[in-house]
């Protein structure tokens, strides 16, 4: 019983941005959404929060209907940087926080907790503008989450991010799954989500084009990766039947195959005399499946 | 309903705390101050009312001592006899030690005939009193060797005096009317101040949090509708505060100076006569007339992406706010013109006219309730669309200049 999306669908006039979506998300869970740009995540989140109403289909989470008066168990991260750039943090959080239903006491408390988790305390009375790209996306952050939501929809988080700062928004996003948050993310960076989340959807123009349980996607691709490092020459790969792509490196090649099987027909397919530094076969990365299942439908 | 507070003291408290605020009610009150002080500063800067000293070079005594003693209670010139040639006198004057010349002759029948030297006679107001002075001299000395009566003298430059008397027993005094017109066009001004300023204000805001995007955290947290009329209103308590805050200071520095000044002419000047009816409408107008403007303000504010571009979209606002001040300015003089009675209906004119008309003529009742009502609905009217285009407004960006734009946050917020 966390967030439900049933058939949910929303045209902008003669225009579909989202077709029919159906999305079972269980609470406690990490679910990812990714998609090209216009594909219609935003659409989506925003419906979630009901900041426009969906053409058709319902969303409930936990069974009950989303509106302004639920707005205290939600939390949301926009992908653009939604802050006043010439309020002190402090101020800026705190109306933020009360406006979540929030006590003016208990949100500076939780401020002040979260900006030492964070390592930030000093910019406590600074102006937003004031702030570097990555500490304003930390306050984005803070305020999104400030006020302890169930469900927490974070847009593009890491976006502005140096790598240090993304371990630690990681590692905040991690504790808060761990303390029973329900979260969903949109990340253009395969490797986040794939990281991060045991399920999720990948949209295209406004459908799911690949939904489900990680582990499920890689197995149903069945397509694999194969990484060959050896002094010889390779260039007839390219033409062996099975392999999907051939891409030449350096010291060898790296390929798509159609399955495990033909891992086996090329390596036995290797003279004896090559030295072989290299042959490992690898699971498919997200990257890969959203590059295909995008670029099928990218006319 | 909490929301709603939240918003609204976030409004109020930021912008009271800001600079811009605190620096302009600073400016303002300074104003009050200078004109509470006006005469003073006349003075200071005012070098005419010492007055200027005017040479003569006496040719004609009888004119002479008659100028000089219809001159003695002015005190802006004085004359000064002068013995020395006019070459020399002309010289004195060039060398600002006086501020004309006058060569004074009389002519073959003992009239005036007069020269007047002075380093510039562009915009002289000594040589038009002389001239005014010696005119009436020269009418004297006209009648008088015609043997014209001292009696009749006298009642010749009597003005005809018209007693009026209004039939309608209702109807406006004289006195009434002044002081009524007084305090139209005072709220009309500052209606239209308010309107422009404020306004402003508002659509600024609200420009300012959708171009930041901080709109999409604040609407996912409020309803927009919330967040528009909170907008509105706390705008409203700021303007409150700041035209409070003049009024104050401007009675605390009026009253000390109206001690040595007798009641009864404050009695007169002040607003024993008006009904406080008067001051009742004046501040339902008022109200409306904001409410009106501001629900459209803060409409036009949620559908520009970039503060830059909503001085564009303003501008039919504006427009109509300053034909309705015009229309008003032209009703101060001319209450019963059929433009002022069909406009006192129009909902974005009526809160000056209709207030006008109330102040100036007499209103039957019922129009006044027609006009009030067309208001009130308009207002819902406007602001039931307004918070449609807003919760759709909000959301959009892009380039917005058009009236396009409101048809397109319209389909955004629809309900299906």
């Amino acid at each position: 019983m966390g967030l439900k999306l049933n058939k949910i669908s929303k045209d902008f006039g003669k225009f579909t941005a989202v077709h029919p979506l159906t999305l079972d998300v269980p609470t406690q869970e990490m679910y990812g959404f990714l998609g090209g740009n216009g594909a219609g995540k935003t659409t989506t989140f925003r419906m979630i929060l009901g900041l426009i109403d969906s053409t058709s289909g319902t969303i409930t989470w936990k069974g009950k209907s989303l509106n302004h008066q639920t707005s205290h168990l939600i939390g949301y991260l926009p992908e653009e940087r939604g802050l006043y750039p010439n309020l002190k943090v402090k101020e800026q959080l705190t109306y933020l926080g009360r406006l979540r239903g929030m006590s003016k006491q208990n949100a500076e408390n939780e401020i002040n907790k979260w900006l030492n988790k964070f390592e930030i305390p000093q910019y406590l009375n600074k102006k937003v503008e004031e702030l570097s790209k990555g500490n304003q996306q930390k306050i984005q952050f803070i305020s999104s989450v400030l006020h302890d939501p169930e469900l927490l929809i974070l847009d593009e988080p890491f976006s502005g991010l140096d790598p240090l700062n993304i371990e630690m928004l990681k590692k905040a996003i991690y504790n808060l799954k761990t303390s029973g948050t329900t979260i969903i993310f949109s990340s253009h960076q395969m490797s986040h989500v794939e990281e991060m989340c045991e399920n999720l959807c990948i949209l295209q123009k406004g459908r799911a084009v690949v939904q489900g349980n990680l582990a499920d996607i890689k197995r149903a691709y069945g397509k694999k990766n194969l990484v060959i490092h050896a002094n010889a020459n390779l260039n007839y790969l390219e033409k062996f039947p099975g392999v999907v792509t051939y891409k030449p490196l350096r010291n060898g090649c790296e390929l798509q195959i159609e399955n495990e099987d033909i891992s086996k027909q090329i390596f036995s397919s290797l003279s004896s005399e090559q030295f072989i530094r290299k042959f490992e076969l690898e699971e498919p990365t997200l990257n890969d499946i959203f590059i295909e299942k995008v670029g099928a439908h990218y006319e | 309903m909490n929301k709603f507070f939240i918003v609204l003291g976030h409004t109020y408290w930021t912008r009271l705390k800001s600079k811009a605020f605190m620096i302009t009610t600073a400016i303002l009150l300074l104003l009050v101050l200078a004109v509470a002080n006006v005469d003073s500063i006349i003075k200071m800067f005012d070098s005419d009312l010492e007055g200027k000293e005017v040479l003569v070079i006496n040719e004609a005594p009888t004119i002479y001592s008659e100028l000089s003693t219809n001159l003695s209670s002015n005190p802006t010139i004085k004359l000064v006899e002068y013995e020395k040639g006019l070459a020399e006198g002309k010289a004195a004057v060039e060398k600002d030690e006086y501020a004309a010349l006058l060569l004074l002759e009389e002519d073959i029948h003992a009239l005036p005939q007069v020269k007047y030297y002075a380093k510039s006679i562009a915009t002289d107001t000594t040589q038009n009193t002389l001239e005014s002075n010696l005119k009436e001299i020269k009418d004297r000395l006209l009648i008088e060797s015609a043997g014209v009566d001292e009696a009749v003298l006298l009642a010749l430059n009597e003005p005809v005096h018209i007693e009026k008397h209004a039939l309608d027993k209702t109807s406006k005094t004289d006195e009434e009317l002044d002081i009524a017109r007084a305090i139209v066009y005072v709220m009309i001004f500052v209606l239209y101040m308010a309107i422009l300023i404020y306004g402003q204000m508002i659509a600024t805001d609200i420009a300012t949090e959708k171009s930041s995007r901080v709109m999409e955290v604040l609407i996912s947290s409020a309803s927009p509708v919330t967040h528009m009329f909170a907008k509105i209103i706390g705008i409203a308590l700021l303007g409150m505060t700041q035209v409070a805050l003049i009024i104050i200071a401007g009675i605390a520095l009026i009253i000390p100076r109206l001690k040595g000044i007798d009641s009864a002419f404050l009695q007169e000047i002040g607003i024993g006569g008006v009904s406080p009816f008067l001051f009742l409408y004046g501040l339902l107008f008022f109200l409306l007339g904001y409410l009106l403007y501001a629900t459209i303000a803060a409409m036009f504010g949620s559908l520009v992406s970039r503060v830059e571009d909503l001085q564009q979209l303003l501008m039919p606002m504006f427009i109509l706010i300053i034909i309705a001040f015009f229309i008003a300015m032209f009703g101060l003089n001319l209450p019963e013109a059929k433009i002022i009675t069909i406009s006192s209906f129009i909902p974005f004119f009526s809160p000056m006219i209709m207030f006008l008309r109330i102040g100036m003529l007499e209103v039957p009742l019922w129009e006044v309730v027609i006009s009030i009502a067309i208001l009130v609905i308009t207002i819902i009217i406007l602001g039931v669309l307004g918070a449609r285009i807003y919760r759709g407004g909000v959301l959009m960006y892009g380039p917005s200049r058009s009236l396009k734009d409101i048809k397109n946050a319209f389909s955004l917020s629809k309900k299906e």
